[in-house]
């Protein structure tokens, strides 16, 4: 019953802004309103259709994307979760790397996707470094701040029990930080997304964003939207399988370790 | 050992006699000196301790009283080597460098400190597995106290699932796990209820008679601090110093609530009050 609650309200919001959708595509009311024509303006029920026509299409580019998500994630978090660690454990490296850091998302990426491009060509390199690179800094600063938010306390009494800094580190720290490891990694999968399809618009053969492209040329919009729709499945797929995993491993309070 | 220990009853844990039993399979480690002399400390332009001479001998209880705010926490934490005093010398057992005190000192403070993640045998253990003692082996000599310490059954439980009197003890044994010949220990009962906290000073009044630890423990309880102790220091307010010394004649007799009520006592937990009183001025 609370199971059926939870989920009749949002459930019934998507439901109204659809048929609202539908009926003001069906009677042209957009594309007349937009003064375009109304092919343009695909309706939901259109959608549904090409998500079913195009399954395949959509399925093999989809698996392109996903791949491209999912390996620029990983290296992202391992490359993250190593910076935070090295950051935390040196002054020094903190003070030459933190600059670097931070210098890695203000890069603007429309600049730098057409470049890595011309440098890598069409294949999966560009893809992954444009993935990675946007998924790189939510990972590290969380996890940075999760390092450095035990408790004084607990660290003091590590000590008295003649826990040195790696042991500190392993015990304590890395466990603490779990949790803000996750908040940051679920920032990151939900943008990773809209970075892999970016990247395969500017130059690829495959992938969602080289779907989207095509079928906007030959001015395919419910296709477009297919594609955006199965784009949207995936990013809400892969943070829910965050969450869940972040659910399986932080099992704890967290406010016992944190400083108060 | 393992043996007597199952031997015990279940209300061992605030039996003297099965604790003093059961104090040999305490990595039983021997005390060591404490000596202390002169030691002052501020954190900045504040002054926590202006001067302090204490010194505590193998087997001894050193209680530390003193007002809220005093900078006992501080003397602990400069006897354990975590802190260096801003003048005078501490030694441990001879040894003067902070690290060497800090291998010799296992300190217990006043907040329990359990890792939310770990079981409570798991807490417990700690110090063993930071000696890089075998997970297995590490929790069974863990294991071994819980029943003393009341917390049979409880060996699996995260310390949310645990009562206030339960963390304290678990946090307890995992500072008696460490091995070390001097316990600091912090306000240990202070968040325990009235009656627990008198079944708890039996119960550590049994262990540490035979156990030759040395200990100072720092209270704002000074009826605790009068049981336990063969000695008490009363601290005045900050910049804290010594504001008396009282010697107990009998200490941890085996029947607290007849040793507690006893005139003598009355007359020390008098004389202590005063001293308190005086020093707060």
């Amino acid at each position: 019953m609370s199971r059926v609650r939870k989920y009749a309200a949002p459930l019934a919001v998507i439901l109204v802004l659809l048929g609202a959708w539908e009926l003001a595509a069906r009677w042209d009311l957009i594309s007349n309103a937009l003064n375009i024509q109304d092919f343009l303006v695909p309706a939901p029920s259109d959608i549904a259709t090409s998500l079913w026509q195009d399954r395949s299409l959509l399925g093999s580019n989809a698996w392109v994307t996903l791949k491209e998500v999912v390996l620029g994630f990983g290296i992202a978090a391992i490359a993250g979760i190593c910076f935070a660690l090295l950051i935390h454990l040196s002054d020094t490296a903190r003070r030459a790397v933190y600059p670097l850091l931070i210098g890695s998302q203000t890069i603007p990426i429309v600049i730098l996707a057409p470049i890595l491009v011309v440098w890598f060509g069409f294949g999966l390199t560009p893809k992954l470094v444009i993935v990675a690179l946007i998924c790189f800094f939510p990972i590290t600063v969380n996890t940075l701040d999760g390092l450095r938010s035990v408790d004084p306390d607990l660290i003091k009494m590590m000590r008295a029990l003649g826990a040195g800094r790696l042991q500190r580190l392993w015990r304590v720290e890395a466990p603490a930080a779990l949790p803000y490891a996750f908040s940051g990694a679920k920032v990151a999968v939900s943008v990773s997304v809209i970075g892999a399809v970016f990247a395969e618009y500017v130059g690829s053969s495959s992938g969602l964003g080289h779907l989207i492209n095509q079928a906007q040329a030959q001015l395919l919009t419910s296709r477009s939207f297919a594609a955006v729709v199965v784009l949207s499945a995936m990013a809400i797929g892969l943070f829910a399988l965050v969450s869940l995993l972040e659910r399986r491993v932080v099992t704890w309070d967290q406010g016992e370790v944190t400083r108060t | 050992m393992l043996t007597r220990l199952r031997e015990g009853t279940p209300d061992a844990a605030v039996d003297g006699r099965t604790a003093r039993a059961g104090a040999e399979t305490l990595d039983a480690v021997g005390g060591a000196p404490v000596e202390v002399s002169g030691v002052a400390h501020s954190f900045g332009e504040l002054r926590a301790i202006e001067r302090i001479d204490l010194e505590a001998e193998p087997g001894e209880v050193v209680g530390i009283v003193g007002p809220s705010g005093c900078g006992k926490t501080t003397l602990l934490e400069l006897v354990a080597g975590l802190r260096p005093p801003d003048s005078g010398s501490i030694s441990v057992d001879g040894h003067d460098g902070a690290g060497e005190r800090l291998e010799r000192c296992a300190y217990m403070p006043q907040r329990d400190l359990l890792l939310p993640w770990l079981s409570a045998v798991d807490n417990a253990a700690l110090a063993l597995r930071i000696a890089r003692v075998p997970r297995a082996a590490a929790r069974a000599r863990a294991g071994e106290h819980f029943e003393r310490l009341g917390l049979a059954g409880f060996e699996g439980s995260r310390p949310d699932e645990l009562s206030g009197g339960m963390r304290q003890r678990v946090a307890f044994l995992r500072t008696l796990m460490a091995g070390r010949p001097v316990l600091l220990l912090d306000e240990p009962f202070a968040s325990l209820d009235a009656i627990t906290r008198a079944e708890m000073q039996t119960w550590l009044a049994g262990v540490l008679g035979p156990d030759r630890h040395t200990v100072l423990m720092v209270t704002h309880d000074v009826e605790e601090a009068l049981y336990l102790s063969d000695r008490v220091l009363v601290l005045s307010s900050r910049p804290a110093s010594v504001a008396d010394r009282i010697e107990i004649g009998n200490p941890r007799a085996p029947d607290r609530p007849a040793a507690v009520t006893s005139p003598e006592f009355a007359a020390l937990k008098e004389r202590a009050l005063r001293s308190l009183a005086e020093g707060a001025r």
